[in-house]
Order: structure tokens, then C-alpha cells, then sequence
């Protein structure tokens, strides 16, 4: 096997044989199965996880924003077909296709949720939180926005709209925050800095200058 | 847009939203390994993504019928459930097979002192 390095029993003080727990047997289970049978390649299998645990974040998904904030003409396609748009910068592919960006104004402010099962765009913003998977959260949101936009320390104008999009498992939606203002004449490398993962779901907003140094 | 009425109806009152403030959010390597075989068997064409909701929705629908909390800590757990529930489905292995090659696992586990790495060998199987 090729992934012994991980340490599966740090949590075992046995004096006789090592412990695994029940998810990590049935998870090696399947593993081994699907690797017998050539389901999967246990290097590319590996590389999967490294990927989805380290090299795909949310800073794909900072870029395309980043990108929007200075790129008419990218902005344009952006919200034209978002899926062709983070395409043209390399990133989509697996679960980021039909990918719809929400625009941000200064009257709405859009959230994303999942009502169902969790759909999330990884392809642009790594993994999801844990919290983005509970359902308290996936059911709060559509219930009480406001409510739980206060919860993560963010209070919007009274008169700012808020809308909630149930994102499936064909569709997939990127939040693209407003431009920080403070930041004319920044570079796309420097604006990413600014945006946050959760000011891309929509429970965030994006940092202010001030807050990079 | 959604349905809001429906939604509400399935609000719970909770005092707090769980948060990892940008933390793991894969809590133990097996989460990834799961997450990580899911995307390979996609790829192969094993699944379609909404065939992929549909089996893990049923997977967390069954958790909660049965009083599962479903405050994200289980989520993988339900994860797992579904890819092989899927992968008996799609005829690659029986419940048995998954039944028998766990077993060995375990097997390989009581004989492998502490701290050594767990390897599964011919013998695991019986």
C-alpha cells in the first residue's frame, strides 16, 4: 500500500498490534479493492489528494476574482458563462464545470448554499469548510441570511438585497465580491491577497487593505 | 432560487453556526482518501455527479432518519456510506467482497506491532 505514511494510529496506546478505526478499515477496504481491479492508479490517487488537500484552494478561485476586479472584458465573460470564463485561465475541469459567478453590487449581496447535499464548487475553491456542510447552516441560510451573515461578523445595509442560490450537483455558483476600495492601481497578484474563501461562498466580504499589513 | 417556505419548515433553531475559521477541512487522512476515490471513479465514468447526490442525499437522508445530528462531523462518514453503496451498485464489488476485504484489514492490524507501518498480505484473507 502506498499510503502507510499517514499517520493512521497516533491516537492507539495498544501493547499488542496497532488500531485502526472503522472509517480508516472500510476506507482501506475500498481502496484496495478499487487498486486490485484497476479502478484507480494509486499515483494518481495520490495526487488527488494532495491536490484537493494542498494545491487547489480557494486561491483559484481568488484569481478569477482578482482577475474580474481589473479585466472588463473578463468580467464580461465572467458573468456570461462563468464555466468558459475560469476555463480560459486553466482551472474547471471535475466538479467545477457550469460554473455561475453572482455578481455583488452595492444593493445585493448574493450567498450560496446547498440545501441538499453540499455541492460546492471545488474546482475553484478547494474543499469546503466543515460548516458548509451542516445542515443548521445549509438551513439557517435560507431561513434567516441576515441572522447568519451576523453570525460570521458581517453586517450589510439595511437596504442591501440579499439572495440565497441552491447550488446542485450540475450547477455550481462563485460569489464575486466587490472591489475593495483603497486598491486603484493594484496588481491581479495583490488583489487575490484580499479575497477570502467565505467572501466567495457570500458569508464573508473580502479584506481591506489595511488588513494586509 | 429556492423554495423558502420549505426551507423554513426544515430550519432547526441552533444557538451557533460550527466554523473552522479557514481550517483542515478534511479532520483525518481517510476523509481525503475518500473524497480523493470519489473523484477517480467520476472520472472513469463510474458515476455521473448528480447520480453521486443522489446516492449521498439518500445516505444523509438514512443518518438523520436515525437521529444523526449532521453538524458536518459525520459528513464523510456518510460520504463513505454512499461510495460504497454506489460502487455495489455499479456491480465492482459485492457487499461481501467489502465485508471480507475490511475483515482483512482488521486481521493485518492485530498482527502489525504499534508504529509500524500496516501492510495487508495473502494470509489477511481468510
Amino acid at each position: 500500500m502506498t499510503h502507510d505514511h499517514h499517520d493512521d494510529h497516533h491516537h492507539s496506546h495498544h501493547d499488542h498490534g496497532s488500531d485502526l478505526t472503522e472509517m480508516q478499515l472500510r476506507t482501506r477496504a475500498l481502496e484496495t479493492i478499487l487498486l486490485e481491479k484497476g479502478y484507480i492508479d494509486p499515483a494518481a490517487l495520490d495526487e488527488l489528494v494532495d491536490i484537493y488537500e494542498k494545491k487547489i484552494g480557494p486561491r483559484n478561485g481568488a484569481q478569477v476574482v482578482a482577475k474580474a476586479w481589473v479585466d472588463p472584458k473578463f468580467r464580461k465573460l465572467l458573468f456570461e458563462d462563468g464555466t468558459a470564463a475560469i476555463g480560459s485561465l486553466g482551472f474547471g475541469g471535475r466538479s467545477g464545470n457550469h460554473l455561475v459567478a453572482l455578481e455583488n453590487t452595492p444593493t445585493v449581496h448574493n450567498m450560496v448554499v446547498c440545501t441538499l447535499c453540499s455541492c460546492y464548487p471545488w474546482a475553484v475553491l478547494g474543499l469546503p469548510p466543515l460548516w458548509y456542510k451542516s445542515a443548521p447552516y445549509r438551513a439557517r441560510t435560507v431561513a434567516d441570511p441576515r441572522g447568519v451573515l451576523r453570525d460570521f461578523g458581517v453586517e450589510l445595509p439595511k437596504d442591501t438585497e440579499i439572495q440565497v442560490w441552491d447550488s446542485t450537483a450540475e450547477l455550481r455558483y462563485l460569489v464575486v465580491p466587490m472591489r475593495p476600495a483603497g486598491t486603484e492601481g493594484w496588481s491581479e497578484e495583490k488583489l487575490a491577497e484580499l479575497v477570502t474563501r467565505d467572501s466567495m461562498i457570500g458569508t464573508g466580504l473580502p479584506k481591506q487593505p489595511k488588513d494586509l499589513q | 432560487m429556492i423554495d423558502q417556505a420549505a426551507a423554513r419548515r426544515a430550519a432547526q433553531e441552533v444557538p451557533s453556526i460550527p466554523r473552522d475559521a479557514d481550517g483542515p477541512v478534511f479532520r483525518e487522512p481517510w476523509e481525503a482518501q475518500a473524497f480523493a476515490m470519489t473523484l477517480a471513479l467520476h472520472e472513469r465514468g463510474l458515476f455521473t455527479w448528480p447520480e453521486w447526490a443522489a446516492a449521498l442525499s439518500r445516505e444523509i437522508k438514512r443518518a438523520q432518519a436515525a437521529g444523526d445530528p449532521d453538524t458536518g462531523e459525520t459528513y464523510y462518514a456518510h460520504w463513505l456510506a454512499a461510495l460504497e453503496q454506489l460502487v455495489q451498485e455499479k456491480g465492482v464489488a459485492s457487499a461481501e467482497t467489502l465485508h471480507r476485504t475490511k475483515h482483512a484489514w482488521e486481521h493485518a492490524c492485530d498482527r502489525t506491532p504499534h508504529g509500524e507501518p500496516i501492510e495487508l498480505k495473502p494470509d489477511d484473507f481468510h
